[in-house]
């Protein structure tokens, strides 16, 4: 069993995030790049079920700087193997970063992709278009579910829990090989302890493989990022207790809430 | 008339969700802007009762067949790609819940049709809409003008009034007859959130208290008033660590995280402790007695006043407000 | 006739004989039993540690003749006292006779019991005797009369009643001397006697016997006094009575480094009992269950699951009950045990015998952490130390915006040199609650005209937690990039607010090896006022107590310099009752201020200190030295319901208030 799970970069939204001069693209010179969160959780989550039901976990990335580090981490937390894809990635949209991996998953993996899970977060908080396992799903032809907080094989078949809203789960049955969006592991991803990770540094490789921009038909292009105005300070609302919970309600109707 | 607006009807267990009259009062808007009609599809198993809340349409694709419960995001957009070719349509609204994600991207791939996530609001200027996303956690906006106007929008949830959708009455309904393939996702069952505590990271609306409720008894006020905004009761530590509420109901560092729609916060002053779990609601009214209370740095509203004054003011306020609407 | 010492009177020349046959043969048993224990810890890691130094009998003689630290319970005190020189001298005794009989008697026909030197040898014997049995009483009485608590614990690794046999033992082979003694007086007679009070005052109850009865009961009476003494000491090793050799050990072998410096050990950390080193497993041996560490470990007294002394009983238990392959943890220590653990040092600093709990404690912490098994708030603030070098999760570049709000720029001590560097720490740096205190320090630094600087966002969180929270790599890690950015710093001495940052920086960075000295600013402020540095313009008039933080008192022996600072500013100090080497824990350290607390917590250690505090008639502020300490007590002031009773201030506040009171 195949256990494939793709890693994303993302800015680190702890850092002061500022816009490029060009007005529509983020200001690289400050960035801190993490693993996208959903993505740490579809990582874990194939681990989980690679010491339940055995198989290889592969996590892939796509070349950026100290994505070295995220996929020693990702081998010291379990996974079996390191992948990452070589070439000039920047400002790439889900669209074409689902076809980079798309090319690499068929091109590895070929006629063994029938044993084959792909799991990666649900969304990106990075990207207009935010989600890449549906477009990954779309070019490996494969049935695909997001928002997954759950996972198990029965049978050759794939039982997936998917959220809805309120604590309302759906449980739904696919078929290999298969795409997920995950949104939480059954675990919260676990611990690495720092030494872990360097001895694998010193013992484990890390694969690299060449890939090249695909072909993407012209798309839209932002016209301006900026910040949104900063609330600051609450604005105080003044009068007697009536008056306040009068212009409370007001304000929760406006935005739908009541 | 070229083109139309297609808003994808989301619904759950019978009913149509919030999200589809937001996106279906915007759609009007959007469609009077480019004077093209507003079509809301519903596809389902048994879902023909569900056009009568429709009323904003122009018309009402209705697309129904035994197959189509709790549809996997291949076979919607596969439906949808067959009504945007047959019916001309050139923009999409579809939710950005948990139901209906993964629909946007895959349509996208079926027609060429470019994607926006996150749309939070739209305006209009000169002949063509812009559209604003919300990236990095709410950090950052961009505005972006789709080609043409032809493309797909997800819209997040409470970006827009649900109200201004909401018009009874049905307009005509035509009825689709879309071929099905084999499907590849098939839906099995619901599980029900479990039957004991409420889980406060899930709700949208979360009534906060602190210190300043000063004992186990007043908490009902705060139950009272959860109740009638549907919403529950979570606490700072201090609520928690009197044993007044239990620790699933904790927000902040050695508690839960959460992001509610509104985070209605009662007597608590907002250590730093406590903000760390709240602090990325999407809005945060704040009643303390103290005007220098940190929780007003990071509230959008507040009011210095005691919380015994404003719960019953507001929970008054609120059941009129209910009443009236 | 002159007064010799009557040896073997009236024992059957077969029964001599007998004697020397069974000592033999206890003699054997005894050293099995010491070989099985030895081999116990040879199954350690090895140490390589020196153990003939003159350190080590300075250290150990004064402890062995009177162990002070036992002082704090004076009931116990005297009864140690009592035993323990009973069987030193009775010992002596013994050993005196031997020579007496079989060396210089029988190889160079003399004895040098006789006469005058005799008598006082008899004299004190007697007097020891009745010491020891008075301590052996005193003993069975607090063990089961008094019944402290922390003598119950549940886990003895020999048998069941072991102490008592132990006690039962003594007094029997105690109480048998004297009655034979006692009867061979009555047969005697001999003027002399009243030199051994105890056998004489004896003698008068067996005058009625006949001669010949007095004999066989002394016969019966030598015969079991002989016997018992023989089970005695076949029987060490294999009951309590062993910590007369294992204690003795393990206070001789007392690990002599700085408290606050930890081993650097195997980052996997000690998963079974082999991991441990072979001194820490005679620690174990050592113990003897006096349940000191339990009085005074803050975790225990909250309720949280920890009791230091069942730690070691437990682990001790274990050595001697091995299961297969010795894994501890879940089966023998759980894991909220290990996560309880403040490591204020309490437990360590009482222990009598030395044991390094604490220590174990963070050794087995390591391998929880190298499974990965850490709880998700914990785990949270470990990545936010690896990502961003600080435990509040926020950036590294806003590490030093505390210092906009000041009218002044420090230097940046990686551009220019500078006499001090300020190594501010994360609390002072990031915690709101704080950023005004550690703004207030800088302004005294600034005004008494130090030369000094900071690292900017080049500092990363010195890792003394991080260290004891078990995360060795992390720690290593973090170790390594301060070490980096130091090195290509200009500076003569680091200074800190924090115990923490303290304790790591002066023990366990290699800086005073490169002459660097490592001051806490209580030990920095006292020297300014010293110096005159500090003008006092107001003499404050707080009647105030002082907490002393774990890692600044006894970690590091700090104790008298910020109460100096006090009483120049002119504060009256009243003392708690627990203060300085005796200081109660604020319950943060050891990582616990990150961790999610324990449910059905009576009450949390910064709780009980409170409530300490504000007990202190007219006192009005708590001072502290550690910028956790003011996040802990401001917590719990709020939590015990005594806001406005007290103020908690830290030592800055008051030096700021004292220099410029028109700026307060």
């Amino acid at each position: 069993m195949n256990w494939v799970v793709i890693l994303k970069m993302v800015p680190d939204t702890v850092e002061e995030l500022m816009v490029a001069e060009d007005g529509r693209s983020l200001d690289t010179q400050w960035l801190r790049m993490i693993v996208s969160e959903p993505d740490e959780h579809a990582l874990e989550e194939a681990i989980l079920l690679k010491e339940r039901c055995g198989g290889t976990v592969t996590a892939i990335t796509l070349e950026a700087p100290e994505v070295d580090e995220i996929l020693y981490t990702a081998l010291a937390r379990g996974a079996d193997r390191a992948v990452k894809i070589s070439g000039e990635w920047t400002g790439l949209r889900s669209t074409a970063t689902a076809q980079i991996f798309s090319t690499y998953i068929k091109d590895w993996l070929g006629q063994n992709l029938s044993e084959t899970l792909v799991l990666t977060g649900s969304q990106a908080i990075d990207d207009l278009e935010g989600e890449m396992a549906p477009y990954l799903a779309h070019h490996l032809g494969t049935p695909y579910v997001g928002v997954v907080s759950g996972v198990r094989l029965e049978e050759g078949k794939v039982i997936i829990m998917k959220e809805f809203a309120g604590g309302l789960r759906g449980e739904f049955e696919l078929s290999l090989p298969a795409v997920l969006g995950i949104q939480s592991a059954e675990k919260p991803p676990r611990y690495v302890p720092v030494a872990k990770v360097r001895s694998i540094m010193k013992s484990v490789k890390i694969d690299t493989v060449e890939s090249s921009l695909p072909e993407i038909p012209a798309s839209l292009s932002v016209e301006k990022m900026y910040k949104p105005e900063i609330a600051g300070r609450a604005e105080m609302l003044a009068g007697t207790p009536e008056e306040i919970a009068k212009r409370i309600v007001e304000i929760l109707a406006e935005r739908g809430l009541i | 008339m070229q083109g139309g607006i297609l808003v994808l009807t989301e619904h759950l267990k019978g009913e149509i969700t919030e999200i589809t009259y937001e996106m279906l009062g915007i759609g009007r808007k959007m469609a009077d802007f480019l004077k093209v009609p507003l079509y809301p599809v519903v596809l389902g198993r048994n879902v023909s009762h569900l056009t009568s809340h429709l009323g904003i349409a122009d018309r009402i694709f209705l697309v129904e067949n035994p197959a189509l419960d709790m549809p996997s995001p291949n076979v919607v957009a596969s439906i949808l790609k067959n009504v945007v070719k047959e019916k001309q349509i050139s923009l999409v609204t579809i939710g950005g819940t948990n139901l209906s994600m993964g629909i946007g991207p895959k349509l996208s791939a079926f027609t060429a049709f470019p994607f926006i996530n996150f749309c939070k609001n739209i305006t209009f200027a000169d002949t063509s809409i812009l559209f604003t996303s919300q990236l990095f956690g709410g950090k950052i906006l961009t505005d972006t003008r789709l080609p043409n106007n032809r493309g797909i929008i997800s819209i997040l949830p409470g970006s827009f009034p649900a109200n201004a959708g909401k018009v009874e009455g049905s307009a005509s309904v035509e009825r689709l007859e879309i071929p099905l393939g084999e499907p590849e996702v098939i839906f099995r069952k619901f599980i029900e959130p479990e039957a004991g505590d409420v889980d406060i990271t899930r709700q949208g609306i979360l009534v906060a208290v602190g210190r300043g409720i000063q004992n186990q008894e007043n908490i009902s006020l705060a139950e009272e008033l959860a109740g009638i905004l549907r919403g529950a009761v979570c606490a700072s530590r201090p609520v928690v660590d009197q044993g007044w509420l239990p620790l699933t109901r904790q927000v902040g560092k050695s508690g839960m995280t959460v992001k509610p729609k509104l985070y209605l916060a009662l007597g608590i002053s907002g250590a730093p402790e406590h903000q760390e779990g709240m602090r990325n609601s999407q809005l945060i009214i704040a009643v303390n007695t103290d005007p220098k209370a940190p929780i007003f740095d990071i509230a959008h509203y507040g009011a210095a006043m005691d919380i015994f004054e404003v719960i019953p003011a507001l929970i008054e306020e609120a059941r009129k407000r209910k009443g009236a609407g | 006739m002159e007064p010799v010492r009557p040896t073997f009177w009236n024992v059957p020349h077969w029964a001599e004989i007998l004697q020397y046959v069974l000592g033999a043969f206890a003699l054997v048993i005894f050293a099995h039993g010491v070989y099985g224990h030895i081999k116990k810890w040879r199954l350690g890691r090895q140490e390589a540690i020196s153990v003939f130094t003159l350190k080590r009998l300075q250290t150990f003689i004064p402890f062995a003749l009177f162990p002070l630290r036992l002082s704090a319970d004076p009931f116990a005190f005297v009864m140690h006292l009592t035993i323990f020189w009973g069987m030193v001298v009775l010992f002596l005794g013994t050993i005196l006779a031997t020579v007496d009989w079989d060396v210089t008697r029988l190889f160079l026909g003399f004895q040098f019991l006789r006469d005058g030197f005799y008598l006082f040898y008899e004299l004190v014997l007697d007097i020891f005797g009745v010491f020891l049995i008075l301590g052996l009483a005193m003993a069975l009485y607090r063990r089961y009369i008094f019944r402290p608590k922390r003598l119950q614990a549940g886990i003895v690794s020999t048998f069941p009643l072991d102490s008592l046999y132990f006690l039962a033992i003594l007094l029997f082979i105690a109480l048998t001397g004297f009655a034979l003694e006692g009867l061979r007086i009555a047969v005697q007679g001999s003027h002399w006697a009243v030199w051994s009070p105890g056998g004489f005052y004896l003698s008068g109850i067996f005058h009625s016997l006949s001669p010949p009865a007095t004999k066989s009961l002394h016969f019966i009476f030598w015969a079991s006094h002989a016997l018992l003494a023989f089970i005695f000491i076949a029987s060490i090793p294999f009951t309590k009575a062993f910590h007369i050799f294992s204690s003795a050990l393990s206070v001789y072998l007392q690990n002599l480094s700085p408290k606050g410096a930890l081993a650097s050990g195997e980052a996997a950390g000690v998963e079974r009992l082999s991991d441990f080193t072979w001194r820490q497993l005679l620690q174990l041996d050592a113990c003897i269950s006096c349940g000191r560490c339990q009085d005074v470990c803050p975790a225990y007294a909250s309720g949280y699951p920890l009791s230091p002394r069942d730690v070691v009983l437990k682990l001790d238990y274990h050595l001697h009950h091995p299961s297969e392959e010795n894994p501890i943890h879940n089966s023998v220590i759980s894991a909220p045990e290990l996560w309880a653990c403040t490591t204020c040092c309490a437990c360590e600093d009482t222990c009598p015998v030395f044991v390094e709990h604490s220590r174990m404690i963070v050794e087995m912490r390591r391998a929880l952490v190298n499974r990965g098994t850490v709880e998700k708030r914990l785990q949270d603030t470990l990545t936010k130390w690896s990502r961003y070098g600080n435990s509040f999760g926020q950036s590294d570049r806003v590490r030093a915006k505390w210092t906009q709000g000041l009218d002044f720029k420090l230097k940046d001590a990686r551009k220019e040199p500078v006499e001090y560097l300020w190594f501010v720490g994360d609390y002072a740096s990031y915690d709101p609650r704080i950023q005004g205190i550690t703004q207030m320090t800088a302004r005294i630094f600034h005004r008494t005209g130090l030369d000094f600087g900071i690292l900017y966002e080049a500092e990363r969180n010195s890792g003394n937690d991080v260290r004891r929270i078990g995360e060795e790599g992390l720690f290593e890690m973090l170790r390594e990039k301060n070490l980096h950015t130091l090195k290509n710093a200009k500076f003569q001495t680091i200074i800190t607010t924090d115990p923490h940052t303290y304790n790591t920086l002066k023990n366990e960075y290699p800086l005073a090896q490169n002459g660097i000295r490592v001051v806490h600013s209580t030990e920095f402020l006292h020297r300014l006022i010293q110096e005159g540095k500090i003008p006092v313009q107001k003499r404050l008039n707080h009647r105030a107590t002082y907490h002393d933080p774990c890692y600044l008192g006894r970690y590091n022996g700090i104790y008298e310099p910020p109460r100096r600072v006090l009483k120049a500013l002119g504060v009256q100090l009243i003392e708690m009752p627990r203060n300085r080497h005796r200081s109660y824990c604020c319950g943060a350290g050891g990582g616990r201020i990150w961790m999610e607390e324990t449910p059905g917590i009576q009450e949390r250690p910064a709780e009980n200190r409170i409530r300490e505090a504000v007990s202190l008639p007219g006192v009005d502020t708590l001072v502290v030295a550690c910028p956790k300490d003011i996040v802990m007590f401001r917590d719990a002031l709020k939590t015990t319901g005594n806001e406005g009773k007290i103020a908690i201030k830290d030592i800055s506040e008051l030096v700021w208030e004292a220099m410029e009171p028109k700026e307060v």
